[in-house]
């Protein structure tokens, strides 16, 4: 539940609970439209009341007087390695990332451990190490931390949540509200990586690919971007669990705006549109940790694009669309042929098709 | 990627378009069935509709194995599946299928031992893992995954592997598409021919659709140019008033068929008297059972399935959709009690499924056209 977004506390009339399912099934947390429908039927009523702010990836409070953005995510990978990066890696960049993408500079994180008892002390060591790693890279300090054992069977292998406070970088302001019709959408590179990379990491498949996730900090973009164009930026986010698709679905929802995308400007790798073609999955569904969205005024949009494309990593931005009116709510894509078809958040976890 | 960005050129397919326009006679409206879901969900896709003229009008056809999936089958599996020694597996297609009771997913989210499996060897690989334990794969789809299903059996019979079984919801496309000429309320023009199917059974037995019932049908590829060549190719038969058989997807489809596949099938299945076609009812002799000499891996016959039977919801129409009598939208379920995340019809549930693919790809599109331009 990344970024709920309480301003302050509400303490405003009691919003009714509109959450109806009888328990809870593995599509909450996949990222998609139940997820969508658990936070806000269920858990925005209670703790936010009516007047809450859009989800954003991290949440604004004030500390003596001071802006100050926060967020929370909890991280249960399997496997907890796979090629380009381990559960350790992304519980720091995974929360570095929500806090660039709403346009705040990572100061400090803290993390909490769930472990099971009989996990190694080796596959521990190196996902601290992994940490620290990461989080060096990115520039942020860990703050502190807790740990708790469970017993062998209750948890698998480890869990961490990871908890972040950024500062905002000065002249830029990120609000769904503030999205309007003709603003720019730019991609920062090639999606499906992360999540094609986990798919196969699992071992399920019979599939081998020369595919590493895309986990990474996006702040140096963030930061470049908001630099040469911070006035012009409306939106960011990384599309995480649901890929593109949710993300750009929430963003329709939340600024009441369609979102239109040229199909053959979407940058996917070969070895990943080989896997999504055989296994029937749409790459604007899959799972990212390394990219981020965009979406900027139009006489910003070549000022923003250049500064992603000078800096290292974000040579393969991309403008994959624009912002119009209709249809509202709705993501919708046009093909090479003139065709165009709705893009829908995700509806459970990603499964394969084979008959 | 070879073998799919030569079939969606866009130059080409503009130009096949164009075919299609010119070769469609505008006092004239084409009723041209897919057959199988997978052209369903390309057509929608790739926003194929768009590019086609209006009075040629694509129906969606019955091809889709899960959408044809008796309820009642989905109970029987699940019911099996409360013995914790028993481990269900089945394709990812199946998971998020309703039952009664909810759907594998769901299941397995209340603690039941489900598995996704790639092929029911991966399958028999979880029965060899798990010696412990019964593994059940439920097996659904046409003669496109029968093959693989009748080769794991063999499989297991030649390694002696007793603690799996397979639960056969195999089905045939023939008699389903002979149930969709017989309806009364049916009138179409055309048919665009299952392509993956077709790999196996080949194109013979398509001759009568064309000798018998005269109508031309062409077995398609599933890229958009495949689809679109297919339709120019069954307009070119109508123009000239012919009907024949014609093998559009002949980098994949033998004229014969898969030799090895048909015969791994006779040994190992056997036409069932009749089979219960969600939407269509009983077709006799539509669906495969497993041979006596397979018996020892026959969900049905290793343990007392309980047999049950679930009607339909009333308002749901998803045997005239399924049929091409209703567009997925005309029926009173549409969008409202039943959508992708809570289907009440199956053909929600797949996203080959039309009522599922025209909700994802074109029901907005269309409601805020809608909107934008008041009728």
């Amino acid at each position: 539940m990344a970024g709920l977004k309480p301003e302050p506390a509400a303490a405003d009339a009691p919003a009714k609970v509109r959450f109806r399912d009888p328990q809870i099934e593995m599509a909450h947390g996949a990222g998609g439209i139940a997820s969508r429908r658990l936070i806000e039927g269920l858990f925005a009523p209670i703790l936010f009341g009516s007047s809450h702010e859009p989800l954003g990836d991290s949440a604004t409070v004030h500390v003596a007087g001071a802006r100050v953005a926060i967020t929370t995510d909890c991280f249960v990978v399997k496997p907890l390695k796979f090629a380009g990066g381990s559960i350790g890696e992304l519980a720091i960049n995974g929360t570095v990332n929500d806090l660039a993408v709403s346009g705040a500079r990572p100061e400090s994180i803290v993390a909490t451990f769930v472990l099971e008892a009989g996990l190694p002390t080796d596959v521990l060591e190196a996902e601290i190490r992994a940490m620290g790693e990461a989080a060096r890279q990115a520039g942020v300090a860990i703050a502190g931390g807790d740990t708790k054992v469970v017993e062998h069977g209750q948890a698998d292998l480890m869990y961490i949540t990871t908890t972040g406070l950024g500062s905002f970088l000065p002249g830029v302001h990120v609000n769904p509200r503030s999205v309007r019709s003709g603003d720019k959408v730019l991609l920062s590179g090639p999606i499906g990586d992360h999540g094609i990379t986990i798919l196969l990491a699992r071992g399920e498949l019979d599939l081998d690919a020369d595919l590493r996730s895309d986990t990474r900090s996006v702040f140096p973009l963030v930061e470049a971007m908001v630099r040469e164009a911070g006035p012009g930026i409306r939106w960011m986010r990384d599309p995480t669990r649901g890929g593109v698709a949710t993300s750009l679905n929430e963003l329709a929802r939340d600024c009441g705006l369609s979102v239109h995308l040229i199909d053959d400007t979407i940058p996917v790798r070969d070895t990943v549109r080989g896997a999504c073609e055989l296994l029937g999955l749409d790459p604007l569904h899959i799972a990212n940790e390394g990219q981020f969205l965009a979406v900027v005024a139009p006489e910003y949009a070549n000022l923003a694009l250049n500064a992603l494309c000078q800096t290292a990593g974000g040579e393969a931005a991309v403008m994959i669309g624009e912002v119009c009116e209709q249809p509202a709510g709705s993501v919708l894509i046009t093909t090479e042929y003139g065709g165009s078809r709705i893009i829908d958040m995700l509806v459970g976890d990603p499964l394969p098709r084979i008959c | 990627m070879r073998f799919v960005d030569e079939f969606r050129d866009p130059e080409v397919i503009t130009k096949t378009a164009e075919e299609i326009r010119r070769l469609a006679e505008p006092s004239r409206h084409y009723r041209i069935m897919e057959v199988c879901g997978g052209h369903t969900h390309a057509i929608y896709r790739f926003g194929l509709k768009d590019i086609l003229p209006s009075n040629v009008e694509l129906i969606h056809g019955p091809g889709c194995p899960v959408c044809v999936l008796p309820m009642g089958r989905i109970d029987d599996g699940l019911a099996l599946a409360q013995d914790p020694d028993v481990i269900f597996s089945a394709f990812g297609d199946m998971m998020r299928v309703p039952g009664t009771q909810g759907s594998p997913l769901e299941h397995k989210a209340r603690g039941m031992d489900v598995r996704i499996v790639y092929s029911p060897s991966d399958a028999l690989k979880l029965a060899k893992a798990n010696p412990g334990k019964h593994v059940m794969f439920f097996a659904i789809g046409f003669e496109t995954t029968a093959p693989s299903s009748a080769l794991t059996l063999m499989r297991a019979k030649a390694e002696g592997i007793r603690n799996f079984s397979l639960f056969c919801n195999h089905v045939t496309i023939i008699p389903a598409i002979r149930a969709i000429l017989d309806s009364p309320d049916m009138r179409l023009d055309a048919f665009v021919g299952p392509g993956h199917v077709s790999t196996v059974i080949g194109c013979r037995p398509y001759e009568w659709i064309a000798s018998k019932e005269g109508r031309p049908i062409v077995i398609s590829g599933f890229e958009p140019l495949d689809i679109l060549q297919s339709i120019v190719m069954l307009l070119r038969q109508l123009k000239s008033g012919e009907a024949k058989v014609e093998n559009q997807y002949k980098r994949v489809v033998p004229w014969e068929g898969n030799r090895a596949a048909l015969r791994a099938m006779a040994e190992v299945f056997q036409l069932r008297p009749y089979f219960e076609w969600r939407g269509l009812g009983f077709i006799s002799q539509s669906a495969l059972g497993i041979r006596d000499s397979y018996a020892d891996w026959d969900t049905e016959r290793r343990f007392r399935v309980p047999g049950v039977r679930v009607t339909d919801p009333k308002a749901a129409q998803c045997g005239e959709v399924l049929k091409g009598v209703l567009k997925p939208a005309q029926c009173k379920l549409f969008g409202s009690e039943c959508t992708p995340e809570h289907p009440v019809g199956a053909l929600m549930v797949s996203s080959e499924g039309s009522c599922a693919a025209y909700y994802n790809y074109e029901h907005r599109k269309a409601m805020a056209t809608s909107l934008a331009w008041p009728a």
